[in-house]
């Protein structure tokens, strides 16, 4: 057993408002830079659609994530090793910007300096990258918002798979809900699998998948083997680069920008402790449908007397220990087993989970008619179609779904029944095969959701890993290599060089 | 002049490139990258790139061994210097209209497609051309060397060569006698090594270690980091 910590997060798409303060922010702090306008950490879809980029799920067509061969090897789905080398001159499954969107800025000051004339001044757009006119946008970031275009282009949408969708097509019949997305600092990511040059790594103190600027070299197969397509190559400095989980803000304890700043409250972050030598073989189920089980099967119970004591002796510092035991993620995705991950079939073993949306019912009109079994309406009569939700977050298995979006109605009725009528519904939460008491606990977690609660995130021990001394007078994060002393140990020019101590590969 | 272009100026050119590889390797690794554009425009670079890579490092590697190689380790296998010539032309001719038709390939589409245009960079553009112009150089060569196979020039080039790594005194004088079109293939050769380090071909470097960190030295996918390590100064 060799326990290692994750910082996870789960994401609550019952209560996403599809705001766009998570994307907002995250870019004002992080790719409001040359090279990256186009890319956003953090982007917020309306679904059905066919994302950013665009048909990002199709993998047969990205070749993203993970492959079981026939003889049972996992491997990158754009190929073994050499196959990826061999694609270093030209990568055929990389997107081109233009799948993401050409990246654009007004002319604001056409407005105060056009000359008098008969009609109003208008800011048209400009391309970031070449600087020349745009004629005509054909593609945002978020150009599907709340079910924009036509069902047609939208209906491409891969989480259709084995549904007869023609019908949601009809205005009656028509459903929507928001997916943020960003990186899912997977456990077994796929982008740090393919890059030839071991620039990605992943941490072993938080689990947080980083790319060293200094060792990557920009043959850009991070950016193919990402099945999310949340890894983006910057084409000014041709480095690659992804969402960091605002690790600076994680280390001291605090939220990740998208985090803290969701109006909805909607975003948790939490430990949870895992057993990186299960990742081997969850990753590699036969049944697609069984990852989203093995995943869970990764997890370590952190009330376990034997984790933690084995836990301690693999040096996992006390509070994280704490930290995991109080996780909102755990709950959620262990407990109550309301969170899934994103399209476990990638074999990636995603760490950023999401709740289902609980959606109206069906045909209103005939609300009398339809299954209530007691205070709960059946949760097959919602509106988004529960085979829809379980290609997103279960691949395909609707049972676990279903159980979700259950005990979520039930945690409706009982609370209803108790602040309504004053009575404490005991049978409804036993019909979900849980107790009042969890559901109180679920109501207080999920829909009051304080900051306390949503977020359970330890300090980083820097006390352990750097010396005081030896970081005064350094310098801060900067862009580029502003602060590097370079990768050799000595100094090329004489003098000594800063005993930084960087992380160091593991075994 | 002779002797500063085949003497001197190929120690200039190979220190600069020794010299300033491993400061910009150590002083700013950032900026050591293949600089890819393959994101801002796909067309004509999936045809372009690979044609041109392959075909040079075909010809690279025929270079490599072709001149470094001492001529006895070929006489012992049976190949004469007529023959060795001949092959060199003929093999390094195919590959070298296979680089060529991916390079111009690549110029047309860095020169005239806006988007690559306007972020190329001073030494993207002019590279691209040194490299064109040394392909067409090369390829001017192929005809002649042909018809002269019997000459054995390769043989001379082959001395200049191993003198260049052997420190030989009077080294230039092995090629004094050969023809125009040789010697500037030579000089622009050397030159390319002499910008090297300033330029995106760093990426060669890294495009053959990686394959061997990749493949060989990394066990299984994952690379995991850690910051927890033995103290500095372990409690006495």
């Amino acid at each position: 057993m060799k326990i290692r910590a994750q910082i996870g997060m789960v994401l609550n798409l019952d209560k996403c408002i599809g705001c766009h303060t998570c994307s907002v922010t995250c870019k004002n702090v992080w790719t409001s830079r040359d090279g990256v306008e186009y890319a956003w950490f953090n982007n917020v879809e309306t679904k059905p659609g066919t994302g950013y980029p665009t048909d990002w799920e199709n993998q047969d067509r990205w070749n993203g994530g993970w492959t079981r061969t026939k003889s049972g090897k996992l491997q990158p789905k754009q190929g073994a090793k050499w196959r990826i080398l061999a694609n270093m001159f030209a990568n055929p499954d990389l997107p081109e910007i233009d799948d993401y969107y050409e990246p654009f800025d007004f002319d604001y000051d056409h407005l105060k300096s056009a000359p008098e004339g008969k009609a109003f001044p208008t800011a048209r757009p400009r391309s970031k990258i070449t600087g020349e006119r745009i004629q005509k946008i054909e593609k945002g970031p978020n150009w599907e918002e709340i079910l924009g275009g036509e069902f047609e282009k939208r209906s491409q949408d891969y989480n259709f798979e084995g549904i007869q969708k023609q019908i949601y097509g009809e205005y009656e019949n028509t459903f929507m809900m928001y997916l943020p997305r960003l990186c899912e600092h997977c456990l077994n990511p796929a982008c740090a699998a393919s890059c030839p040059s071991g620039a990605i790594y992943k941490r072993e103190e938080d689990g947080i998948v980083l790319i060293d600027q200094e060792k990557c070299r920009g043959w850009r197969m991070c950016v193919s083997g990402c099945p999310y397509k949340k890894v983006y190559y910057n084409w000014s400095t041709g480095k690659s680069e992804k969402c960091t989980l605002c690790y600076p803000r994680i280390e001291s304890g605090n939220p990740t920008v998208c985090s803290e700043t969701c109006v909805g409250r909607i975003r948790y972050l939490g430990v949870m402790l895992y057993d990186a030598d299960k990742i081997a073989e969850a990753a590699n189920a036969a049944d697609k449908m069984d990852l989203y089980d093995a995943q869970l099967g990764v997890f370590l119970d952190p009330k376990d007397p034997a984790v933690i004591a084995e836990a301690q002796k693999q040096g996992i510092p006390q509070d994280w220990i704490k930290a995991a035991q109080e996780s909102p993620i755990w709950k959620m995705a262990m407990e109550w087993k309301v969170a899934f991950p994103l399209h476990p079939e990638y074999r990636t073993l995603p760490m950023v989970w999401y709740i289902p949306p609980l959606s109206p019912i069906q045909n209103a009109a005939e609300a009398g008619a339809i299954g209530m079994d007691g205070a709960m309406p059946d949760v097959k009569n919602l509106r988004i179609p529960l085979r829809y939700l379980a290609n997103m977050l279960t691949a395909g298995d609707e049972k676990p779904i279903a159980r979700a979006l259950e005990r979520m109605l039930a945690m409706r009725a009982y609370m209803r029944a108790k602040s309504v009528d004053g009575v404490i519904d005991e049978a409804v939460a036993a019909r979900v095969g849980l107790s009042g008491q969890v559901i109180e606990d679920m109501y207080r977690i999920m829909a009051l959701a304080d900051y306390e609660d949503r977020f359970v995130i330890p300090t980083t021990h820097r006390e352990q890993v750097e010396e005081a001394y030896d970081l005064r007078g350094g310098c801060g994060f900067t862009d580029s290599n502003g602060c590097s002393t370079g990768t050799s140990k000595a100094s090329l020019f004489g003098g000594s060089k800063k005993p930084l101590k960087m992380p160091q590969e593991v075994r | 002049m002779n002797n500063f272009f085949f003497g001197i100026y190929p120690y200039i050119a190979l220190s600069i490139m020794i010299v300033g590889s491993i400061a910009r390797y150590d002083r700013d690794p950032f900026t050591w990258k293949s600089s890819s554009s393959q994101l801002l425009r796909r067309k004509q670079l999936m045809v372009g790139s690979i044609l041109f890579h392959v075909g040079v490092l075909f010809i690279f590697f025929g270079h490599f061994f072709g001149l470094l190689v001492p001529h006895q380790v070929y006489e012992a296998i049976g190949i004469h210097a007529e023959a060795k010539q001949l092959l060199a032309a003929i093999a390094g001719g195919i590959a070298g209209i296979v680089a060529i038709i991916g390079a111009l390939m690549l110029a047309h589409r860095r020169l005239t497609e806006p988007r690559i245009r306007d972020t190329s960079s001073f030494w993207d553009i002019t590279i691209l051309l040194m490299l064109v112009a040394q392909l067409a150089l090369g390829l001017i060569s192929v005809p002649y060397s042909i018809a002269t196979a019997e000459h054995g020039s390769v043989i001379n080039f082959m001395n200049w060569a191993q003198g260049v790594f052997t420190f030989q005194s009077g080294n230039a004088a092995h090629i004094a006698d050969e023809p125009l079109i040789y010697k500037l293939h030579i000089v622009l050769g050397l030159t390319i090594f002499l910008v090297f380090p300033f330029t995106r071909l760093v990426h060669i470097l890294s495009g053959f270690a990686a394959p061997v960190r990749y493949l060989l030295t990394r066990t299984g996918y994952q690379i995991v980091r850690s910051r927890r390590q033995a103290p500095r100064h372990p409690a006495e």
